[in-house]
């Protein structure tokens, strides 16, 4: 309801000129006929298709690596004092902030944009799965001991299950974030992608293709948020 | 099921401890909190690293693992796995031990019937009162069919009128399995009720090892007594049936009337605090009333010791801190004790004369 009102009030403003400048801020049908027209076309398919499947390799990637690496961390003392040091160091640093390095050692090719997202799975998937199984109460850990469970058992069966809520927390983050970094990567450095779609239209003044792109961003982060939210649900809603 | 000792146990708090579980025994581990007692029963589980020797039957197991000890430990806060429904939680044992299916079931079924939690078979953890988590986790630990199995407080964090439920039936089940068994606690009637033989422990040394009755009537030396409440312990020389159920013993020369079925009462033991204290003769019978002398005061917790001179008896009773500061007694002041029949304890010995 909310967001019925607020796409009727888009309408009317932008129809009855209510902001200087129409030319700049087109209504809602306006935008939606774009949709068609952009869809129909099959440029926006296309463009939406090359940012997907990047987001899905490097997402998948970065989250399959930092879920292995966290869990061995996590498990592993030695691990953790070995490798958390660095991790701690490459942390902050913004996933956008590896664009001109990798760019040079890369090049300009499909594994940039994938590397990017990679890295910005990767390391907050990873610091949550990290903390979500060390924050697994020992007492699970030995009662499962005495009831004759191997070291491997126990992660598998006990540890991992626990650490679930933490390791989803940082999944459903990255998800929308994944999109967030596509987009800017592609707006700067790649050729093809709703990120490049965008500039193309900025470069056009073309602003209900830039509002299509946004609206279709909004919508893709959030479907991705919700939908590793209700995985989340899912698999510890019972429990919790 | 195995004799257990344990032989110079060196861990944290615990320094050189030597204990010895008999067969099938229900020994108590009692202490305060912080006297090591969890860290012992973590030593015999192979739960931590340990200086010393830990022997089941004439076997160290000491090199053996944790998951191959065959014990079942019911922990304080009885850790559930939350993640996983009873059934779950029960079988994860036999799980691990890759027990064909139809036997997982046969038997987690036979566990939800002996501790009558059929019911309860498919809920999750949050969904189980603080009794019924307890009944799971006991059926959990003994679904190996352990040789040992360790209880560390485990009713702790229940009513009192469950905790008395359930620690019969614990007995109950204890006695029937057989299984040496290990139970830690701080309450010392907890103790008395269930125990085969009683294990004083403070600040990581076993003060004593003796039946119930003995650790109370007998407290090895001050420690003991302190921690069970410095009971006053009188010997009787001689005691007479008034009529069944009642006796008069003479005890340190005082007439005392105990509610005891028996006519040879060795020993009486009271509670300081079991002993009323009073500045005028108190109304009523005088039975187990006595005039004496105030000669030393002492404050503790909530309360202040008096030592009372009864004849050429000493007898300690307490009293609260306001009441002692209103009626103003001092030392050297006489005063009326008045010993509460139904708290004093008799002790007869069985048929061996005793100690």
């Amino acid at each position: 309801m909310p967001v019925a009102i607020f796409l009727a009030l888009w309408e009317i403003v932008a129809r009855q000129n209510l902001v200087a400048g129409q030319f700049f801020f087109p209504p809602f049908s306006v935008v939606v006929q774009e949709f068609y027209s952009l869809t129909a076309s099959g440029v926006l398919g296309d463009n939406f298709l090359s940012s997907l499947l990047r987001v899905l390799i490097g997402f998948s990637a970065g989250s399959i690596v930092g879920i292995a690496g966290g869990i061995i961390m996590g498990w592993k003392d030695i691990a953790h004092k070995a490798l958390n040091p660095i991790i701690s160091l490459f942390y902050p640093i913004p996933a956008l902030g590896w664009l001109p390095l990798l760019m040079l050692w890369i090049g300009i090719n499909e594994m940039l944009p994938v590397a990017i997202v990679f890295i910005c799975s990767f390391f907050p998937v990873l610091y949550n799965t990290v903390t979500g199984i060390r924050n697994v109460d020992e007492d699970y850990v030995q009662a499962a001991r005495t009831l004759g469970a191997s070291d491997m058992r126990i992660l598998a069966t006990v540890v991992v299950p626990l650490a679930l809520p933490n390791i989803f927390t940082g999944l459903r983050l990255e998800a929308g974030m994944a999109w967030r970094v596509i987009i800017a990567a592609e707006m700067v450095a790649i050729p093809t992608g709703i990120g490049a779609l965008m500039m193309r239209a900025e470069s056009l003044i073309r602003i209900e293709i830039i509002i299509v792109c946004l609206i279709v961003l909004a919508l893709m982060c959030l479907s991705f948020e919700r939908f590793f939210a209700f995985l989340e649900v899912k698999a510890t809603a019972k429990w919790r | 099921m195995p004799r257990i000792e344990l032989k110079n146990i060196s861990k944290h708090i615990c320094q050189g401890v030597n204990l010895e579980i008999l067969n099938k025994e229900l020994l108590v581990l009692l202490g305060p909190n912080g006297a090591g007692k969890t860290t012992l029963l973590n030593v015999i589980a192979g739960l931590t690293d340990y200086e010393g020797s830990v022997v089941f039957d004439c076997e160290p197991v000491d090199k053996v693992v944790a998951s191959k000890r065959r014990i079942g430990y019911l922990f304080q806060d009885l850790v559930l796995f939350p993640h996983l429904d009873v059934s779950a939680n029960i079988a994860y044992g036999l799980k691990a031990q890759k027990l064909p299916q139809s036997k997982i079931e046969a038997r987690v079924e036979e566990l939800l019937q002996m501790m009558k939690i059929q019911h309860l078979s498919s809920r999750y953890p949050k969904h189980l009162s603080g009794g019924e988590k307890q009944r799971v986790a006991l059926a959990r630990a003994l679904a190996l069919s352990p040789e040992v199995l360790l209880l560390d407080e485990p009713l702790s964090s229940l009513d009192l009128q469950t905790v008395k439920h359930l620690r019969t039936e614990l007995r109950q089940l204890q006695r029937r399995l057989g299984i040496t068994t290990l139970y830690v606690t701080h309450d010392i009637s907890e103790a008395e009720e269930i125990a085969d033989r009683i294990a004083v422990v403070r600040n990581g040394r076993v003060e004593q090892v003796a039946q119930p009755e003995e650790v109370f009537f007998y407290p090895k030396n001050e420690a003991v007594s302190d921690f069970i409440g410095a009971p006053n312990i009188l010997e009787c020389d001689s005691c007479r049936e008034l009529e069944h159920g009642v006796v008069e013993a003479n005890c340190g020369g005082l007439p005392i009337i105990v509610a005891h079925e028996g006519n040879s009462v060795r020993r009486i033991a009271l509670l300081p605090r079991d002993i009323y204290v009073s500045e005028t003769w108190p109304p009523g019978p005088g039975v187990n009333r006595f005039k004496g002398t105030i000669t030393k005061t002492k404050y503790i917790d909530d309360a202040v010791r008096l030592e009372v001179d009864v004849g050429k008896t000493r007898l300690v009773a307490e009293m609260a801190h306001h009441l002692f500061e209103e009626t103003g007694l001092a030392v050297g002041k006489e005063v009326f004790l008045i010993l509460k029949l139904r708290r004093i304890r008799a002790y007869e010995p069985r048929g061996d004369g005793g100690k």
